[in-house]
């Protein structure tokens, strides 16, 4: 207790987000095993992993560095079928399903990398809504870049085309076919793989915010200017964030893609960039706390509504617009203040009594 | 007091988690019914397939509970045309019991829950899924329609032996599965048969809203017949587009082009003309036909589309399969997968959308498509 004292209270708050983490992963892990859980919440474990993913990193971008992006699901999909033509061939040289992917999910993260790089660039000079703007344009451009990407293999090696399907030699296959995407993905993803590689990014996320290159970050979306004339070299962190974020979003897209045996380019639309958006939004900007619950939560809670069948989608978009306007509502907040004050004081009130106890 | 807000979140989500255990509880097993259930797009832009699937499938049921043999009991669930949404819509299925399964209603989202189905060792049979990669590799998935390559071929073997153009332009939806798997054989089929295809263009789900481009390289090409492989909401605009520029070739469609008349607000003289190749037609005057489109209507005020009479003719066909099988609804999904597969290899099935259909082991069905035109808002056969 008193070693916790002496660290910060940031530092605190992270310990406990990673913790909550951590136990919500042995209980379910807990329950699936025990066969508690219903096949739809098994089925969901991965994709949840990957939105949670996918909201830290846009996190990073929007609530630490302070620029709106709206193409974080270009990144996604260079990640998925970036990773998906890398564990086919990964597969003619091992068979190991673990190593397949771990070498799919760290090309997919470096690809997009590179794609964050480039975005980046033309970033530099834009902010705002421009860059916004940009950023869109971006996520469409990869989306009509996949839907002209004819890649096959077969014993001669791997052919691409962005006019139509080759032939291919006996035995060949086609990895990514256009506007179909890749079918026949193997489902290598498994809940344990994704939660490590969501605890290893949120450790990235929380030790990059807590670095002195966190506080330039911060400092850059606070006041550009003051933070320029103090010697911040704004090329260079807002390089760092996007190609981290996207990085990262890259991971999710990897991870996202091995879950289901087919994977199409119109899956990471605009739409899937503004639905991780509203994670983030609705987590709160820069809490990414907030952001994994509110991934974890908005991606199971159309699922938990099928019972309202025709009416799923409409008692979604009311139980979203509650959740919005109760968590910025100054009545809720009050109450949920008093609420917490209230527990506080029976817990200091143990407390005490505990203290009086040891000291009688 | 931040800290209070999320702790009342976790309470919410853990409320919530618990509330989906609770709905896992599985059907009671020692009723006598088999239990059905498909995925389909029942909300969103191909809603239409969807819900013609359901309730195709839905009148099926109904007339083979009458009967009093064999009992089953159907449950579709939305999967809004989106793979990610049709596995969890299928796991909803598994978590409710559900021992056969009527796959997924459109292409990409069935190739996902082909791949579960074929884990878990449940039969499936879609009614409409039809690119190739629903079958590929998977014993037990078979399908009702036609895959694309069948119908890009035959539609290219219909316009060259009907010599119903000699210039032909295609435009097709590049970023849609289906739209591209039949633009995709039917050129391979128009180079060997010679059909001068004059004109190729193409459009996607962002600029579906405005075809002058396309149109007007068809009518510079000289083309007079336009192949039209797409579902029918863009083919409408293209319709209408094209009559307003005085454009008047004649236009071929495929199963996806079915549904234009009952498209609302779409003013069905423009259609007319219109061909298109379809396994089934509502006007076709057999006994089944005309039962199956009077309980449609009476049932929900709309003529059935081929969706409707596959997902009807699916029931049918595992009805069939169940009794010559001697299923029953005590076996396990895997024991009643495996008579299924036994059955459907060997066994013809007489249906609304054909008569004598086969299944090969790949799972593709072999009948004979029917050349529709409309004239007068009907569907009249070509032939």
């Amino acid at each position: 207790m008193r070693a916790l004292k002496t660290i910060n209270k940031t530092s605190k708050r992270n310990f406990i987000t990673i913790g909550g983490l951590l136990l919500v992963y042995l209980a379910v892990l807990a329950l699936k095993e025990g066969g508690i859980t219903s096949n739809l919440i098994n089925g969901q474990l991965v994709p949840i992993c990957a939105y949670m993913i996918m909201a830290i990193s846009l996190n990073l971008t929007v609530g630490i560095l302070g620029e709106l992006s709206l193409g974080h699901a270009g990144f996604m999909s260079v990640g998925a079928f970036g990773g998906v033509l890398v564990s086919t061939l990964m597969r003619q040289v091992t068979d190991s399903n673990l190593l397949c992917l771990l070498v799919a999910v760290i090309a997919g993260g470096v690809l997009a990398a590179i794609a964050g790089l480039l975005i980046g660039i033309p970033v530099l000079r834009l902010k705002g809504d421009y860059l916004a703007i940009v950023t869109l344009a971006f996520g469409q451009i990869i989306k009509s870049i996949v839907n002209i990407l004819y890649i096959g293999l077969d014993s001669e090696g791997l052919h691409v085309s962005v006019i139509n399907k080759m032939d291919l030699a006996e035995g060949g296959k086609m990895i990514i076919s256009g506007s179909m995407g890749c079918s026949g993905v193997r489902k290598l993803s498994t809940f344990t793989f994704g939660f490590i590689l969501l605890l290893l990014c949120l450790i990235v996320i929380f030790n990059l915010i807590q670095s002195r290159t966190g506080r330039a970050i911060m400092a850059l979306r606070d006041n550009r200017i003051a933070a320029e004339s103090v010697g911040i070299n704004v090329t260079k962190y807002k390089l760092l964030v996007f190609s981290v974020s996207a990085a990262m979003a890259g991971m999710a897209g990897t991870l996202f893609a091995h879950n289901f045996s087919t994977v199409s380019p119109t899956k990471f639309d605009f739409n899937t960039s503004i639905l991780v958006l509203v994670f983030v939004v609705l987590g709160g900007l820069g809490s990414m706390r907030g952001s994994l619950i509110a991934a974890a939560l908005l991606t199971l809670l159309p699922e938990l509504l099928r019972e309202f069948s025709d009416y799923r989608m409409l008692v979604y978009a009311i139980v979203l617009i509650l959740v919005m306007l109760g968590t910025n509502s100054p009545t809720v907040r009050d109450f949920f203040g008093k609420l917490s004050g209230r527990i506080k004081s029976i817990f200091m009130k143990k407390k005490t009594a505990k203290e009086e106890n040891a000291n009688g | 007091m931040k800290k209070m807000k999320k702790v009342v979140c976790f309470g919410l989500i853990s409320a919530m988690m618990l509330s989906a255990f609770a709905g896992c509880g599985k059907k009671d097993s020692a009723s006598e019914v088999i239990i059905i259930g498909g995925t389909g797009p029942l909300t969103g832009g191909a809603a239409v397939y969807g819900n013609a699937a359901k309730r195709g499938a839905e009148i099926a049921v109904e007339e083979i509970n009458a009967l009093g043999d064999i009992q089953f009991e159907l449950k579709y669930e939305d999967d809004t045309h989106d793979a990610e949404k049709a596995v969890n819509a299928y796991n909803a299925l598994k978590d409710w019991g559900v021992q056969i399964s009527l796959g997924s209603v459109t292409s990409s989202p069935c190739v996902a829950t082909s791949a579960e189905t074929f884990a878990d060792r449940i039969f499936a049979l879609t009614p409409s899924a039809s690119a190739t990669d629903v079958t590929a590799d998977k014993d037990n998935m078979f399908q009702m329609c036609f895959s694309d390559p069948n119908q890009g071929s035959a539609s290219a073997q219909y316009i060259s032996d009907k010599k119903l153009g000699t210039k032909v332009a295609i435009i097709y939806k590049n970023d849609d599965v289906y739209s591209t798997g039949i633009y995709d054989t039917f050129m391979n089929k128009a180079k060997e048969l010679g059909i001068d295809v004059v004109s190729t263009t193409t459009f996607t789900t962002d600029s579906q809203t405005d075809f002058s481009v396309q149109l007007n390289d068809a009518k510079n090409a000289g083309a007079d017949l336009v192949f039209l492989p797409m579902y029918y909401e863009a083919a409408a605009l293209i319709l209408a587009q094209a009559k307003s520029m005085s454009y008047a070739p004649k236009f071929f469609g495929v199963d996806g082009m079915d549904g234009i008349l009952t498209l609302e607000g779409f003013d069905t003289s423009l259609a007319e003309g219109v061909m298109l190749l379809t396994p089934f037609s509502a006007d076709a005057s057999d006994e089944k036909t005309v039962n199956f489109v009077k309980k449609y209507n009476e049932k929900f005020g709309e003529t059935p589309n081929q969706f409707a009479a596959d997902a009807y003719d699916c029931v049918y066909a595992i009805y069939q399969a169940c009794k010559n099988g001697k299923v029953t609804a005590s076996m396990s999904a895997e024991d009643i997968c495996d008579i299924m597969i036994a059955q459907f290899t060997t066994m013809k099935f007489d249906g609304l959308t054909g008569n004598g259909m086969t299944w090969g082991a790949n799972g593709e069905v072999t009948k004979s498509p029917k050349g529709m035109v409309i004239e007068n808002g009907v569907y009249v056969g070509l032939d």
